[in-house]
């Protein structure tokens, strides 16, 4: 058996905890900034780790386990660390009778990972997603906020690419941070 | 009929039109200024009422109707919850609006919570659409800061917050009541009702779910006023008493297998065929049609030959569709097998359902299953009944299940098998002539994980 040490340091920085509760005004009971909290920690950390939970249930005045129900019903958070760029393509109806499964296939063999695996060297996270809403634009991908419309299978090379550099500058933090 | 005038799109194409100064020149905040000035509450519910504005989220509920169930006398706080978790496949009108106008969104939410006395609204946005989300959230800053939110807006004693909560990729979160319970922080499970949020919402309160483009269509109600709406659309059937018209103008979305993929601005009422040739620019590729589905994939579908459909609230059903629901046409060509678009359509179904009732967890994945079989050539002919069956008994209609996912999820199965089962049978029979009975069962249940959603 491996014995687990308790981290020294908090995971949640002060910063988190005071943009955390500045939303108690906003809402009636404190189990509402679940889903903020968790967002909040997600955009930061790239993962929501447990060692988060109890201190987001301190913070609700929650038991853990709530959180943690609420946390593992959205497949959106994840335990472990995700790349720098996450990358959904759709696969839903629309996109799919334009070709979104052969990009997310080919884009899957340019990156060598599978549908919601990260690559090697942690810079991509590769995911399917249902709908996005873009289906004007089909088939589409969204990564990092970053929209690529009508994507071709010639023009995968090109956003693997694309992706690649935008990881690249997140984590040198050259990157504008989003949100 | 007179060439239409676009109104909920008028503003789309106007450089900046997601800015404050953009909207007020265009007659913008008037609508609001007008309500706050010469209406009362509950002259405004009564307005929309008698215009007849229904639900543009899928259920096509009256919205007046729904305003009018919130209780007299109670103490309140009374809550508003825009539902913005468009994530029916093939839809993406909402984003338009929020992305390119959502000023307008927000005037009417401000006239939506006066007539309901909301004094709290709460945006409830999906994940996926981060620059509706900044858009959204700088029109509101915007709003702040001229006053227009706030306590005391536009200086008329009304006072009014609107707050943005972002999703977290769940199509249940669309659901009325898994809305609220996500909002509430926990995890989207539908609610039984009743009771209904009107009396017992969010936060226990009496609440009111409203659909972006609904309110979007509020301040144009008043504004141009009751005839005005009711001059568009499909009057009210007089043979049925329980059908309350189709008015006003509403955003059809084409996608799919078409030439020229958008969001069209049309009165209520426009038939599928119109919509596809006309606006569409034709099926791509000089190909002929096969079937759409005419409002989001758990409408189900429409053969070719149903094209003269009109897409109002009440067209689609006579047509064996479950209704209009978000008025998404997502076209099939001729090359399309109906056995990959049902796969489709169950994958997502499956992937979606929020497991809480057991015959839609259950049914869903398996006939996501059931088709994956098929698909592999190794189906029976007997999968077909199968197939029927779990179409004919998850959902509300069949009375199993607490929401309305699962009778999306059967009705694709159930238009599929009724306007194409000659197509599956012929699949089956080609892929597995001699009608094997795999004798492995179904592989087993996938572990969760992959993917975000």
């Amino acid at each position: 058996m491996t014995t687990v040490t308790a981290p020294t340091t908090p995971v949640l920085t002060p910063d988190m905890v005071a943009a955390i509760q500045a939303l108690f005004p906003r809402y009636p009971t404190r189990q509402a900034i679940t889903l903020p909290a968790l967002h909040m920690v997600n955009a930061k950390l790239r993962h929501v780790p447990m060692a988060a939970i109890p201190e987001i249930a301190k913070l609700l005045e929650l038991s853990p386990a709530q959180i943690y129900d609420t946390l593992t019903f959205y497949g959106f958070f994840k335990h472990e660390q995700g790349g720098y760029v996450r990358a959904w393509v759709c696969r839903s109806i629309s996109c799919a009778l334009r070709g979104a499964e052969e990009v997310l296939e080919k884009m899957c063999d340019k990156l060598h990972v599978h549908p919601g695996g990260t690559t090697e060297d942690g810079k991509i996270t590769l995911e399917f997603g249902e709908c996005l809403g873009l289906c004007d634009f089909a088939p589409a991908v969204l990564a990092n906020e970053q929209v690529y419309k009508s994507v071709s299978l010639d023009q995968v090379d090109e956003i693997c690419a694309m992706l690649k550099s935008q990881a690249e500058q997140q984590a040198n933090g050259t990157a504008i941070p989003t949100l | 009929m007179a060439e239409f005038e676009p109104v909920l799109t008028a503003n789309i194409h106007k450089p900046d039109s997601h800015t404050l100064p953009v909207y007020e020149a265009s007659g913008g905040y008037q609508a609001i200024r007008k309500v706050l000035g010469e209406m009362s509450p509950v002259q405004v519910v009564d307005l929309v009422k008698a215009s007849g504005l229904r639900g543009r989220g899928g259920a096509g509920f009256p919205c007046g109707l729904k305003w009018s169930f919130l209780p007299q006398n109670h103490p309140g706080p009374f809550y508003m919850c825009i539902n913005a978790d468009e994530s029916e496949p093939g839809t993406f009108n909402n984003r338009i609006l929020m992305e390119q106008d959502p000023h307008q969104v927000i005037e009417g939410i401000m006239i939506g919570c006066y007539a309901t006395k909301a004094t709290t609204a709460y945006l409830y946005l999906r994940y996926e659409y981060p620059t509706a989300y900044r858009r959204l959230q700088q029109a509101i800053d915007e709003c702040y800061a001229k006053g227009y939110l706030g306590d005391n807006c536009f200086g008329k004693g009304f006072s009014l917050n609107i707050y943005m909560h972002r999703g977290a990729a769940a199509y249940i979160c669309g659901e009325e009541t898994g809305l609220i319970e996500s909002l509430e922080g926990k995890r989207a499970w539908p609610r039984i009702k009743p009771p209904f949020p009107a009396i017992e919402g969010a936060f226990k309160k009496p609440t009111v779910v409203n659909n972006i483009e609904t309110l979007a269509c509020v301040p144009h109600i008043v504004n141009r006023g009751v005839d005005w709406f009711k001059s568009m659309g499909i009057p009210a059937d007089p043979n049925n008493p329980r059908d309350p018209g189709s008015y006003g103008p509403k955003l059809y979305c084409i996608s799919g297998h078409i030439e020229k993929p958008g969001c069209y601005e049309m009165p209520l009422g426009v038939t599928c065929r119109e919509l596809v040739e006309r606006y569409g620019g034709g099926v791509w590729k000089g190909r002929k049609g096969k079937a759409a589905i005419p409002g989001g994939i758990s409408m189900g579908l429409l053969a070719e030959s149903e094209w003269d459909t009109k897409l109002d609230f009440a067209g689609p059903g006579k047509a064996g569709c479950l209704g209009l629901g978000t008025a998404a046409v997502v076209v099939l060509d001729e090359t399309v097998s109906m056995v990959d678009f049902l796969h489709n359509s169950c994958r997502f179904f499956a992937h979606e359902s929020c497991g809480q009732c057991t015959p839609c967890r259950e049914g869903t994945s398996w006939s996501e299953r059931i088709l994956y079989r098929i698909k592999q050539g190794k189906g029976r002919l007997k999968d077909l009944d199968l197939l029927q069956t779990i179409g004919d008994s998850i959902g509300i209609m069949p009375g199993t299940t607490i929401c309305g996912l699962a009778d999306g999820a059967a009705w694709p199965i159930k238009n599929a098998l009724k306007k194409f089962r000659g197509e599956f049978e012929d699949y089956i029979k080609r892929t597995n002539p001699n009608g094997w009975a795999n004798a492995q069962p179904v592989e087993a249940l996938e572990v969760i994980g992959l993917g975000a959603h």
